[in-house]
């Protein structure tokens, strides 16, 4: 339950904030540009409540300079309660700017519930509110114990719902505002114990049917619910509610929770201003299944009944497909050949989802903000309707810096906690569901379409320079072997000639003085990916024939290629070679590398009946200036008396 | 902890809270002292003491509290292992409450 309770307080779909936060907070009103972007950008992260309340600051203080909050929607909140909301209102204008609205937040003086919604005077209704929240807490209502008696409970039952009647209708009395009513969170204290859910006339009988009646009378209406008893109860009540912070300041729930509770009020809002997003990108290799589809198959991809790994990533699909069911369109994007990339949705027997289900494919080798951006024009969305699920932290990275309107959720290292990371997040929140909603996804009739390959999103580059990679070059060595074999024997996908060894083998060809071998290393910000490619070049008078070139798919894009071709040419000259020659030869699954080498620089020299094409690289003409290469570069166990 | 660690992490927190960078803390500072530690962020600053340091404070204790020696001396006394068993925060505020009711707090109703 804590680990639950600590993935909802701690917002743990969203990015951890910038370390320099509150400097950069501080220095947010330096220049008007884009003012209301940049405070958005702040609150997209999981704040804290101090953190929310330094951002809500900077918020008044635009007000007051007289700053233009475009693009965020004004927004005009009535607070009224029977509890301490001081704490609550600027937690809501900070997260509100999460959602695309400036939050303007009127707070009614403490516990004047009735008085501020009947009385025509009064702070909430002089303020014209878009909408007023009802935040009652039990303490606060006449919510009288009768156990056992259940004429008296039936009487308390209607007393506490006509008092919450008569304050929405007086609210809506004058002006447009609509109402937004909380569910009540009960008590952690029992009276009996089990009993108390048997008996009439307890609190916990009576606040169940309470909220039955909130949510039956906000039902067809304009007004909306904020379910906080359901959240209540989801992270748990004895953690909701803190009696020592009741008793200090009367704060309605743990503060813990505020930046959780505004989160949901701010979804509500955000829902009602049709800001909540409408299409799903799903990854497919490690978010949707276990594996590889392109290194592993079809038969090496874990999903499904029978392995836990298999059933973590069966409920993300079993998530996304009760989204769809509910009117969200599911689209997916992923670095692989479309033909691979659909195979599991066709003939994997385990696949919840099928080819039917997904409004557009994007499988291809294109950097993902590109294909995101496909998508979404594809479907007549705005980049802001769109929310991207991958299990990579790089990918996850690249979108949020290139595609700052896509909803890019955080996920946890373990798949189990997938689903539950991206339902909580709330993207999808509605405030109503029709007909038409359950039919949505049909109206995309023309399912599993492919957009044709965009120009590239952005400024890639720039993104690649702020990962602070480290490429390191080893010869084969000991230590390496086990990896080294490993990838020659399981990568199908970047590999270039698909030459599989054993042990025994890439032992010698360690050893071989007319072979050169490079175990390729990268690390970067979000840690260390390990061994991602291997080379083996052979000599050949004073030609290197390029044996095996293979690569990590996880590390595609990143011009890995162009360091390891720099490192390659760098040696060959100090060992007095004149050519490089690489060949392609074609499989199943390595269409991926088919330009690799004239990506490189290379020129043909001649192509065989089967496919295969042989390259070549005159190192009289060959140049390293051209290769941008957007990372630093270690060198380990080299014969340095060699070089120069 | 020792307390100039203590007061190193208090600094950044009401730098954080108050808004102001240079805010210097002492033993006698006092809530008239800071502009803005008005009783709403006496309540803000709590909770985030407890929550930066991984303690509980119960209510007659916060309600107690005069001055930022004060405060950083119930910090002392509760992430000290004597104090709270192996120093980890207990998850719960009704076990944290009860423990605390020894001093005369009526903040447990459990």
């Amino acid at each position: 339950m804590r680990a639950m309770s600590n993935l909802l307080d701690s917002l743990a779909w969203l990015p951890p904030p910038p370390p320099d936060f509150t400097a950069i907070c501080r220095g947010v009103l330096a220049s008007p540009q884009d003012f209301g972007q940049r405070l958005q950008w702040l609150a997209s992260h999981a704040l804290d409540e101090i953190q929310l309340n330094q951002l809500a600051k900077q918020v008044a203080r635009a007000r007051e300079a007289g700053h233009s909050l475009a693009p965020l929607t004004p927004f005009k909140l009535g607070l009224i309660s029977n509890a301490t909301t001081d704490l609550i209102c600027p937690a809501l204008v900070a997260t509100a700017l999460r959602h695309g609205i400036a939050l303007e937040c009127v707070q009614a003086p403490f516990g004047q519930v009735a008085q501020q919604a009947l009385s025509s005077g009064s702070e909430i209704k002089r303020a014209r509110p878009d909408a007023v929240l009802v935040a009652a807490d039990f303490r606060g209502l006449p919510l009288r114990p009768t156990p056992g008696d259940a004429t008296a409970a039936r009487e308390t039952v209607t007393h506490v719902l006509d008092h919450l009647t008569a304050v929405r209708e007086g609210i809506k009395q004058e002006g447009k505002a609509i109402c937004i009513l909380q569910t009540i969170a009960r008590p952690a204290e029992p009276c009996f114990g089990s009993l108390d859910l048997v008996t009439p006339g307890t609190l916990r009988h009576l606040i169940d049917a309470v909220n039955r009646g909130i949510a039956a009378s906000v039902a067809g209406t304009e007004d909306v619910l904020l379910d906080v008893a359901g959240l209540a109860e989801t992270v748990g009540l004895a953690e909701w509610h803190s009696p020592i912070e009741w008793n200090l300041a009367k704060l309605p729930f743990a503060s813990a929770f505020l930046p959780l509770y505004s989160d949901h009020v701010c979804r509500l809002i955000g829902a009602l201003r049709g800001k909540s997003r409408r299409c799903l990108v799903l990854d497919l290799d490690n978010t949707l299944w276990s594996g590889v589809i392109g290194d592993d198959g079809i038969e090496g991809i874990i999903i499904g009944q029978g392995d836990a790994t298999g059933e973590a990533h069966l409920t993300v699909q079993q998530a996304a497909l009760s989204l769809r069911d509910r009117g969200i369109v599911l689209a997916v994007s992923s670095k692989n050949d479309d033909e691979i990339a659909r195979l599991p949705f066709q003939t994997h027997p385990e696949m919840v989802l099928r080819e039917e289900h997904i409004a557009v494919f994007q499988a291809n080798w294109n950097d993902k903000a590109s294909n995101i951006k496909a998508i979404a024009q594809e479907l007549s969305l705005g980049l802001d309707a769109m929310v991207f699920l991958d299990d990579n932290p790089t990918e996850r990275g690249l979108v949020r810096r290139l595609l700052p309107q896509v909803a890019v959720p955080e996920l946890p290292e373990d798949p189990s906690l997938y689903a539950r990371t991206l339902m909580a997040s709330g993207y999808f929140e509605a405030i109503t569901f029709s007909a038409e909603d359950r039919h949505r996804s049909d109206f995309y009739r023309d399912n599993a379409r492919r957009v044709a390959l965009q120009k590239q999103a952005g400024d890639v580059d720039a993104y690649l320079a702020s990962l602070e990679m480290v490429i390191s070059f080893r010869p084969f060595d000991d230590v390496g072997r086990a990896r080294i074999t490993q990838l020659i024997n399981k990568s199908n996908q970047f590999n270039l000639t698909t030459r599989r060894y054993t042990e025994a083998e890439v032992r010698d060809v360690g050893c071989d003085p007319d072979c050169y071998t490079l175990q390729v290393g990268l690390s970067d910000i979000y840690g260390n990916n390990g061994m991602i490619s291997v080379v083996i070049c052979r000599r050949n008078r004073s030609d290197w024939h390029v044996d095996t070139w293979l690569m990590s798919c996880r590390v595609l894009g990143r011009r890995v290629e162009n360091a390891i071709l720099r490192e390659i040419l760098g040696e060959a000259r100090r060992r007095g070679i004149h050519r490089i020659i690489g060949v392609y030869r074609p499989t199943a699954r390595n269409k991926m590398v088919e330009d690799h080498y004239s990506k490189l620089g290379f020129s043909v020299v001649e192509r065989g009946e089967d496919g295969a094409v042989l390259w070549e690289l005159d190192l009289a003409s060959a140049s390293s200036e051209g290769l941008h290469i957007p990372m630093a570069v270690e060198r380990f166990g080299f014969d340095l008396v060699e070089a120069d | 902890m020792q307390s100039p660690e203590i007061y190193a992490r208090l600094t950044q927190l009401f730098h954080d809270l108050f808004d102001d960078p240079e805010l210097i803390l002492s033993a006698t500072l006092t809530a008239k002292d800071v502009d803005g530690w008005d009783s709403l962020n006496h309540v803000r600053l709590v909770l985030s003491v407890q929550k930066a340091f991984g303690v509980r404070f119960s209510a007659s204790e916060i309600s107690k509290l005069g001055n930022v020696g004060e405060l950083v001396q119930l910090i002392e006394i509760k992430v000290s292992p004597s104090a709270q068993g192996d120093g980890a925060p207990h998850p719960s505020v009704l076990h944290g409450t009860r423990r605390e009711n020894q001093s005369g707090s009526n903040a447990s109703d459990e």
